[in-house]
C-alpha cells in the first residue's frame, strides 16, 4: 500500500519563461552594467534556479509538507527534544511589523519595545533558573554550551588558573557536551554512571582535581532521572575549584519545582525551542540563552539589554572581561520573542503545571510499558524515560524496527540508540501538551508491536509499510554522496 | 487556573495517579532533595489571556520604529527586501513548522527534499560543489569556515580583511580563542577594498586561510580573481563571505577559486527580525566535503529503488565524534533555509538576476544623486547595493534628524572604524523608490550643510 510515485524536485518542474515573482519597474535611469562593475567580476553564467509559477511553488511545497510529520500532525515523543505544541499566537506576535521589521542596528531609542521584551525575558529566565544574569545571544543549545564553557574558561584564566582545562561529562551526556568542550579548547573526561543510572559519585571524586574546569551535567539526565546527589556533587566540584554547568535540554521537568542555581550550578543554558515552545522548524532555529551566577557576570557576551532608573532600556556594552560576541546581532530575537510570549501565557503557576504534567505523563507511560519492554532503571522518572528493546532483540527485532513500525501507526518514534549506555535504547518524552487519550493510544500501539515481535516479527522487521518511501539506503548515501541536483546531461 | 495548552483534566490526573498508586503529583518529585526543591512561586511576569496577550505585545511592537513606519536605508548585513507572499504561507504549514531534525527519513521526506533543493540552490549561486543544510547565521558560518580551514590545513593563522563585517570578525575572534587560532587583520585602501599589497606581505606558509567579504562590508566589490592568485600562491585557503543576492549579478566565488563560501541567506525571504533568526549558509568543494560542519542531506534510494533523501555523512558530526569534534553545531536554521529556498524558487533564475540588477542600479543612482547634492562618496571602488558617504558630523546626530523626517538612516562606520568617524553606510535595495532616494538626498544635503 505504501508509496505512490516519486515527487519531482522543483528543478524538474522548471520551464524557461515561467516566473513566480513580481518586482516593480526600474524607476531610476538604467546605467550600463559594464560601467558599474569590473568586466571580469560580472556573472557570466546565471545560477540555474527553478523557473516556476506561483501556483507551482505553492503545490510543490504543499506536497512536500504532506510528506512530513510535525507535532501538528500527531504525537512526537522524541526524547530529549521536548516536542510540545508550538502555540499559533506566538507566530502572530513574531510577525507584528514592530518586531519582524526592525533592524538590529537601529538606535536604542527607536526599539524600546524590542529591548523591553529582551530585558523582561532575561529577568524571567534568571528567576526560572535561579541565576543572576542572562545572555540571550547564543543561537541554539550547543552554542549556549560553548558560550558557557568559554565563560568558565575565561573565569579560570582570569584567576591565573590556565591549567584548568578538564570538563567532566557523564557517559550519558548529549554528544554536544564533549563537542562544545572541544571547540572551547577544553578536554573532556568521561565518567561512568552507576547502577541507578546516576553519576557515579566515587568516579566523580576521583576525576576532580586541580585541572578541573567544570562538571557538565544534564539534570534530569538523559535517562530522564534526577541526579539526586546533586548537592554533594556540587560540593565535590566546587571544593576542587571547578564550576558546574547545567545543560538545560531537560528543563521541561523542573520549571518552578527546582532551579539549577539552587542546586549549585554556576552556568545554565536553556533550549527555548524545546522548553519554551519555539517551533522546532525541521531542525531549527533554536535559541540557547545562558544564565550565570555573579562570579561569571564579568565574562558575559555583549551587548546585554539593560534598564535605566527612568524605565528606559539600553545596550550594556561595558563588560571589560567579556568573552566577546558569540553570534551576529542580538541572538535569535524572533525565537526569544516567542518564548517570552509563552512565558506570558503560562505565568508561574502555568509553568509549574507544565513540569508536573510532563512528569506525570512520562511516569504513566513508563509504568504502562514496563511489562512489554525492559525498563533498565526502575525508579521514578522525570519528563522522559528510557526503555530497552533487548528482549525484542532476542526475537530478532531491533529497536530500529520498532521505531519504523511506529511510523505505520502515524507516530513519530522516540529517540533511539541514545543515550549510548542503554542497549537498544528507546527514549520517550510525551510532554505535557498531549491528552491522556493520545498517551493511551500510543501505549496500545507499543504493546501491539511488542506482541508482533513475538508472533509476526516480519511485520516489524519490514516496517514501515505505509510511508511514501520504504527504508532508505543510508550506506550508499554516505559512500557515494549525491548532495545536490544535477540535470541529466 | 486552566491553560489552553494543558489538556490534563482532574479526572485524567486521578486515573493516572491511581494507576501509579500514588496520592499526588508531588510524590513523583521526591527524588529531588528537599533542600533544593523550590519553595513558593516564581517571581516572573504575570500570565495573560490571549486577548490581553495580543494587546500587550501590540503595544510593545508599536513602540518600535520599523520598516513599515519609516523609509529604511540601513543595511550593514541585514536588508529589507521583497518577500513573495507565498513564502510565509508555505513556511507556516505545521508539517514543516512543528517537525524537528529529520531523524526518521520515511516521514521527513518533505523537509529532506526541501533542504536538498536548498543545498542545490546554494551551490548554484556560489558556484561551489557542495553545501550544507544551514548554519546559525552569516557570522557563525564564517567563523566555522575559518575553524574548518585551520583544522584541514593544520595551520593556525587566519588572515581577515578589515573590510569584513565587524560583527562577523567579533564572532570569529571568540571562536578563534576557543580553538587557539591566531588572527591577523589586513586593512583596506582608499578605494575601500582590501589592500592587496598588505595581504601579500602578511601571507606566509603558516597561513591556513584568508577571509574576504564580497561585496565587502562597505558594499565594495573585492577583486576576487586577483586575491585568489595571491592566496593560493602561498597554499592558503580562500574563504569568501557573500551576500547571496549580489551573486545574481557578480561572478560566483566558486568560479573565481574560492575554497569555502559562507554567508547569510537573510536577503532571500527572511525578515530582519531585529537580527535573527536568519540563516547561515556554507558551501565548499568536493575535496573539503567531509570536513564541512553541520547537517547535510543526500539523495539515495529506498528498498524499492525509489528516490529518497536522508541525512548523510554523519560521521563528521558532534553526536558521533563527541570530544573529537571540530564543530558542535546541532540544531541549525532549517526553517529559515526553507524560507530562503521558497524565495529562491519564487524569484527563480530570472528574478534573482533582476532583483540583483535593481539593487545595483538603485544604489548607483543614489550615489549619483548624493554626489550631485555635494556629498562625498567615501570610496571609489565599484559597489553593489551599499556605499559609504561622508556626512562630516556625528552620524548619530544625522540619523536623529533623518528619523524626524521618517527615514531610518545608515550605519555609523565610526563605531568600528575610528578613521571613518562621520561616515555613514547606506543600503539601497529594490524596495527604495526614486522618490525616496531623492528625499534622502535632499534631507542629507540640508543636515550636512546646516
Amino acid at each position: 500500500m505504501a508509496n505512490g510515485k516519486e515527487k519531482e524536485l522543483i528543478f524538474e518542474l522548471s520551464k524557461p519563461g515561467r516566473v513566480g515573482y513580481s518586482l516593480p519597474e526600474l524607476d531610476v535611469p538604467e546605467a550600463d552594467v559594464a560601467s558599474l562593475l569590473p568586466n571580469h567580476l560580472i556573472r557570466q553564467t546565471p545560477a540555474e534556479l527553478p523557473q516556476v509559477s506561483e501556483l507551482q511553488v505553492v503545490r510543490h511545497y504543499t506536497e512536500l509538507s504532506r510528506r512530513n510529520h510535525g507535532v501538528d500532525n500527531g504525537f512526537y515523543p522524541l526524547g530529549s527534544c521536548t516536542m510540545k505544541y508550538n502555540p499559533k499566537i506566538n507566530e502572530d506576535v513574531a510577525r507584528y511589523p514592530g518586531f519582524a521589521l526592525t533592524h538590529p542596528h537601529q538606535p536604542e531609542e527607536t526599539v524600546q519595545g524590542v529591548l523591553e521584551v529582551m530585558y523582561n525575558l532575561q529577568q524571567d529566565l534568571a528567576e526560572i533558573t535561579g541565576m543572576d544574569a542572562v545572555t540571550l545571544q547564543p543561537a541554539a543549545g550547543a552554542a549556549g554550551e560553548w558560550t558557557g564553557l568559554m565563560m568558565i574558561r575565561a573565569y579560570h584564566e582570569s584567576r591565573g588558573e590556565h591549567h584548568r582545562t578538564k570538563v567532566i561529562v557523564p557517559n550519558s551526556a548529549h554528544g554536544t557536551n564533549p563537542a562544545s568542550a572541544a571547540v572551547a579548547g577544553l578536554d573532556t573526561v568521561t565518567i561512568p554512571s552507576d547502577e541507578r543510572g546516576l553519576v557515579n559519585i566515587q568516579a566523580l571524586r576521583e576525576a576532580v582535581g586541580p585541572d578541573t574546569a567544570a562538571l557538565m551535567l544534564t539534570n534530569p539526565n538523559t535517562l530522564g532521572l534526577f541526579e539526586e546527589d546533586i548537592v554533594e556533587m556540587a560540593q565535590i566540584v566546587h571544593e576542587a575549584g571547578g564550576l558546574l554547568y547545567y545543560d538545560g535540554a531537560n528543563a521541561n521537568a523542573i520549571l518552578g519545582i527546582a532551579r539549577p542555581g539552587d542546586m549549585g550550578f554556576d552556568v545554565v543554558h536553556l533550549n527555548l525551542h524545546k522548553t519554551f515552545t519555539g517551533p522546532h522548524g525541521g531542525g531549527g532555529p533554536g535559541a540557547g540563552p545562558v544564565g550565570v551566577k555573579k562570579i561569571l557576570e564579568p565574562f558575559l557576551p555583549t551587548p546585554i539589554a539593560a534598564k535605566r532608573e527612568d524605565g528606559t532600556y539600553y545596550w550594556e556594552t561595558n563588560v571589560p572581561q567579556s568573552i566577546g560576541r558569540v553570534k551576529g546581532y542580538h541572538g535569535n530575537f524572533g525565537i526569544l520573542l516567542r518564548a517570552y510570549s509563552y512565558i506570558r501565557t503560562m505565568g508561574a503557576d502555568g509553568l509549574k503545571k507544565v513540569s508536573q504534567y510532563a512528569v506525570l505523563n512520562a511516569n504513566y507511560m513508563m509504568r504502562k510499558l514496563a511489562g512489554a519492554y525492559q525498563l533498565p532503571f526502575d525508579r521514578v522518572c522525570k519528563h522522559e524515560f528510557v526503555l530497552s528493546g533487548v528482549n525484542q532483540k532476542k526475537l530478532g527485532v531491533r529497536t530500529l524496527d520498532i521505531a519504523k513500525r511506529l511510523l505505520d501507526f502515524g507516530y513519530h518514534p522516540p529517540t533511539i540508540y541514545f543515550p549510548l549506555i542503554v542497549d537498544e535504547c528507546l527514549m520517550i518524552e510525551p510532554t505535557e501538551t498531549e491528552t491522556k487519550e493520545t498517551l493511551d493510544e500510543f501505549i496500545a500501539a507499543m504493546l501491539q508491536i511488542a506482541r508482533e515481535c513475538e508472533e509476526t516479527p516480519e511485520i516489524v522487521q519490514e516496517a514501515p509499510h505505509t510511508t511514501v518511501v520504504k527504508r532508505l539506503d543510508e550506506a550508499t548515501a554516505a559512500r557515494k554522496p549525491i548532495l545536490r541536483y544535477q540535470p541529466e546531461a | 487556573m486552566k491553560y489552553r495548552y494543558l489538556p490534563m483534566t482532574d479526572q485524567d490526573q486521578r486515573e493516572m495517579l491511581e494507576f501509579l498508586e500514588i496520592n499526588s503529583v508531588d510524590d513523583l518529585f521526591t527524588d529531588i532533595p528537599e533542600e533544593v526543591r523550590f519553595q513558593g512561586e516564581l517571581q516572573i511576569s504575570q500570565s495573560l489571556s490571549e486577548p490581553e496577550l495580543v494587546t500587550y505585545f501590540q503595544t510593545l511592537a508599536q513602540k518600535n520604529v520599523n520598516f513599515s513606519t519609516h523609509v529604511n536605508f540601513l543595511g550593514a548585513g541585514v536588508y529589507q527586501h521583497y518577500t513573495p507572499s507565498v513564502v510565509n504561507h508555505m513556511l507556516l504549514r505545521g508539517e514543516f513548522f512543528t517537525a524537528y531534525t529529520p531523524y526518521q527519513p520515511e516521514i521527513s521526506q518533505g523537509e529532506l527534499q526541501a533542504i536538498f533543493e536548498f543545498q542545490t540552490m546554494v551551490c548554484e549561486l556560489t558556484g561551489m560543489e557542495v553545501a550544507n543544510s544551514s548554519m546559525y547565521d552569516g557570522a557563525t558560518s564564517l567563523a566555522e569556515a575559518a575553524m574548518m580551514a585551520a583544522g584541514h590545513t593544520g595551520k593556525k593563522k587566519v588572515i581577515t580583511s578589515r573590510a569584513v563585517h565587524p560583527e562577523a570578525r567579533g564572532v570569529l575572534k571568540t571562536y578563534a580563542y576557543g580553538q587557539s587560532v591566531q588572527l591577523q587583520e589586513i586593512g583596506y585602501n582608499s578605494e575601500g577594498v582590501t589592500d592587496l599589497a598588505a595581504l601579500e606581505a602578511m601571507l606566509d606558509e603558516e597561513t591556513a586561510a584568508v577571509i574576504i567579504q564580497y561585496p565587502n562590508f562597505f558594499g565594495n566589490i573585492e577583486d576576487l580573481a586577483a586575491i585568489e592568485k595571491i592566496v593560493h600562491a602561498k597554499g592558503a585557503l580562500l574563504i569568501v563571505s557573500s551576500n547571496p543576492l549580489a551573486l545574481g549579478i557578480l561572478e560566483a566565488p566558486g568560479k573565481l577559486g574560492a575554497d569555502i563560501v559562507a554567508g547569510d541567506m537573510q536577503p532571500f525571504g527572511i525578515a530582519a527580525s531585529f537580527g535573527g533568526p536568519h540563516c547561515g549558509y556554507f558551501a565548499t568543494t568536493s575535496k573539503l566535503m567531509r570536513k564541512m560542519p553541520g547537517r547535510i542531506v543526500g539523495q539515495t534510494k529506498d528498498e524499492n529503488g525509489k528516490r529518497g533523501f536522508v541525512l548523510t555523512l554523519q560521521a563528521r558530526e558532534q553526536h558521533i565524534r563527541r570530544e573529537k569534534a571540530t564543530s558542535n553545531i546541532c540544531s541549525n536554521q532549517a526553517l529559515l533555509a526553507l524560507a530562503a529556498a521558497i524565495t529562491m524558487s519564487s524569484l527563480g533564475k530570472q528574478g534573482v538576476q533582476e532583483m540583483a540588477m535593481m539593487n545595483l542600479q538603485k544604489a548607483h543612482y543614489a550615489k549619483q544623486v548624493l554626489q550631485a547634492k555635494g556629498l562625498e562618496i567615501t570610496f571609489t571602488a565599484p559597489s553593489f547595493n551599499e556605499f559609504a558617504i561622508k556626512v562630516n558630523k556625528p552620524v548619530v546626530e544625522v540619523n536623529k534628524k533623518l528619523l524626524e523626517k521618517g527615514i531610518i538612516g545608515g550605519y555609523d562606520l565610526g563605531q568600528d572604524y575610528p578613521e571613518l568617524a562621520g561616515h555613514t553606510l547606506l543600503a539601497v535595495t529594490e524596495l527604495r523608490t526614486k522618490k525616496e532616494i531623492e528625499a534622502l538626498a535632499n534631507e542629507l544635503e540640508v543636515i550636512v550643510r546646516g
